[in-house]
């Protein structure tokens, strides 16, 4: 895999297929006709609704949102079928939420840097968290082809989320903050058992930013590599406004075009 | 349809549609979108980010939020300062298919006055803009508002370069003409305007400033018709070009600020929307049979009626 495959430098239209309940989450399933066919698991893509984007509470959205993909499929009548998961958590979800079979999505991508092969001699282990694992789906799929992960660990708040769990067809470790779906606790735990038995493993992670977070630092403990998908609030998403940075080692980056995939080292300081 | 093409200060422009100063960064745009870029370029011009002395990291997050019909932005001109501009970045913005304009800022006249004649000293650049929109470092007050200010700044500069020197005025002023009156009488070759409007956004829940920077700047569509205000008011008062800019975001819009007395525009926000946009805004406004007879207007004026 490489990890960036280049971008189409306007916006266009993609075609709605459907948006799925999938208990607290809507995955939207779009046909993108003309853009690229192999974006990278850990890219994203900006979305805004094509028609009546604007009029929602307070006249918002106004700028488009940051969604990596969680699946692409070759479309026989040309193009790509894409997956975006999300939850409504503002206008811009919200009306992302609402569209229905035949809208027009406008799109802006595949952006960013995604995930690059694990170290050698390691297997992949992925560990994800609440709408985190929409660019960890996209990854196991292309790993089930080559590489089998060593493990997939999910976290989530609670079942409404964990619903998410069903895109991984059973091969994931669940986990809740309140054990109303699998054991109770953080993704943490299962990862420290996990690396117990066989710390050959680059850890895959990406999730809200305190269990990346934690992530980051029980494998630097334990002297794992590991590769992080951060999220920022992004107006543009291809470096244009360097509203979208994180701090690193290096200072702060843009997490649209230096990322979103950074390694753990990168990210050793507070996020 | 019209011709587009342009003399902007002695620099032979294909159109009028340049990027505003901060809101797109040419280097990071080809690796994002690849060379193809660069055979559809979006602007006719293109204008950097500012650069400063010494090296900046801007602004902790978060520097953005969103606004009806538009945005605000505390990013803290982060750049990594003119040595390594020089060195680094300048190269590569000199493949561009478009003349380039590097916007600067000095935080003194003695800084600004280096910044001016080693940029201005480049065959690369063919203008320079001054981001005026910064305070004076011993009183505080703001330069691009303050007519006295300003005339200092550009008197202080203006014989570090014969290439053409666009001063970029803050909308937070009491009077931009008059300010604009005194850049151009200490040697401006061009005004341009508007720049972001001062604003405070709170957190939703905390009450408490969202940006990390306190306070930023709004822009978008919510802005467009004060900086149509604005350019009026200024091309009432000075000869020299003016570049209006502030929530274009169609050939429309466009047509608008040339109607009110700019040569040129710019394009900011609405890249972030789309980063093409300024090939449309161009394409559309090249559709308007009014382009000719307008740039030969008379100025709209902005005294009150009634």
């Amino acid at each position: 895999m490489t990890d960036r495959t280049q971008c189409p430098p306007e916006r266009r239209v993609a075609e709605v297929k459907g948006v799925r309940r999938l208990g607290a989450y809507d995955l939207i399933t779009a046909r993108d006709p003309v853009g690229p066919e192999n974006p990278q698991p850990g890219q994203f893509y900006m979305l805004a609704a094509g028609d009546w984007w604007g009029g929602g509470a307070g006249e918002r959205p106004f700028l488009p949102r940051a969604f990596s993909h969680a699946a692409v499929r070759r479309h026989l009548g040309g193009g790509v079928e894409l997956d975006f998961l999300l939850e409504d958590v503002g206008p811009g979800t919200r009306r992302l939420g609402q569209l229905t079979e035949g809208e027009p999505l406008m799109l802006l991508g595949p952006l960013g840097s995604g995930f690059h092969p694990a170290a050698e001699d390691t297997r992949p282990l992925l560990v994800g968290g609440g709408i985190g694992v929409a660019p960890l789906l996209c990854l196991y799929a292309e790993l089930l082809a080559t590489r089998a992960p060593a493990g997939v660990i999910l976290g989530f708040r609670g079942a409404a989320h964990a619903a998410a769990t069903e895109l991984f067809g059973g091969a994931a470790h669940v986990v809740t903050e309140d054990g109303s779906a699998g054991d109770r606790g953080l993704v943490t735990e299962p990862l420290a058992a996990q690396l117990d038995r066989d710390p050959a493993v680059t850890v895959y992670s990406c999730g809200p930013p305190a269990m990346l977070d934690a992530v980051r630092a029980l494998c630097a403990e334990r002297g794992v590599e590991c590769q992080l998908a951060l999220e920022s609030g992004m107006a543009c998403g291809y470096g244009a406004c360097f509203g979208c940075v994180v701090p690193t080692a290096s200072g702060y980056q843009r997490v649209c075009v230096d990322g979103p995939v950074f390694t753990g080292a990168e990210l050793a300081v507070a996020l | 349809m019209s011709d587009l093409a342009i003399d902007f200060c002695g620099i032979a422009l294909k159109g009028p549609v340049l990027n505003a100063s901060g809101t797109f960064d040419a280097i990071a745009a080809r690796r994002a979108f690849g060379d193809v870029l660069l055979e559809r370029f979006p602007f006719d011009a293109f204008v950097t980010k500012t650069v400063t002395l010494a090296p900046r990291q801007g602004n902790p997050p978060p520097r953005l939020w969103e606004t009806p019909g538009g945005m605000v932005n505390s990013i803290g001109l982060p750049n990594k300062g003119l040595d390594a501009f020089l060195e680094q970045d300048l190269p590569q913005l000199a493949e561009l298919p478009v003349p380039l304009a590097v916007s600067v800022m000095g935080f003194d006249h003695g800084e600004l006055a280096r910044l001016v004649e080693a940029v201005g000293a480049r065959d690369e650049v063919a203008l320079l803009e001054l981001n005026v929109s910064c305070p004076n470092v011993e009183t505080g007050i703001l330069v691009g508002a303050d007519p006295g200010e300003t005339d200092a700044a550009v008197r202080a500069v203006r014989n570090r370069t014969a290439k053409p020197l666009i001063v970029k005025l803050s909308p937070n002023s009491v009077d931009p003409a008059a300010v604009a009156v005194a850049a151009a009488g200490a040697g401006a070759d061009a005004i341009s305007l508007i720049n972001t409007l001062k604003g405070m956004p709170l957190h939703p829940r905390t009450r408490e400033p969202w940006l990390g920077g306190n306070t930023g700047g709004l822009s978008g569509p919510a802005v467009r018709v004060v900086a149509l205000e604005q350019v009026a008011a200024v091309s009432e008062a000075v000869d020299v070009p003016i570049v209006g800019m502030g929530g274009i975001t169609s050939g429309s819009d466009a047509l608008d600020f040339l109607k009110a007395g700019a040569s040129a525009v710019a394009v900011g926000t609405e890249s972030f929307r789309d980063p093409s946009v300024g090939r449309r805004i161009r394409a559309e406004l090249s559709a308007f049979d009014e382009v000719q007879t307008v740039r030969k207007h008379q100025p709209i004026s902005t005294s009150t009626r009634g």
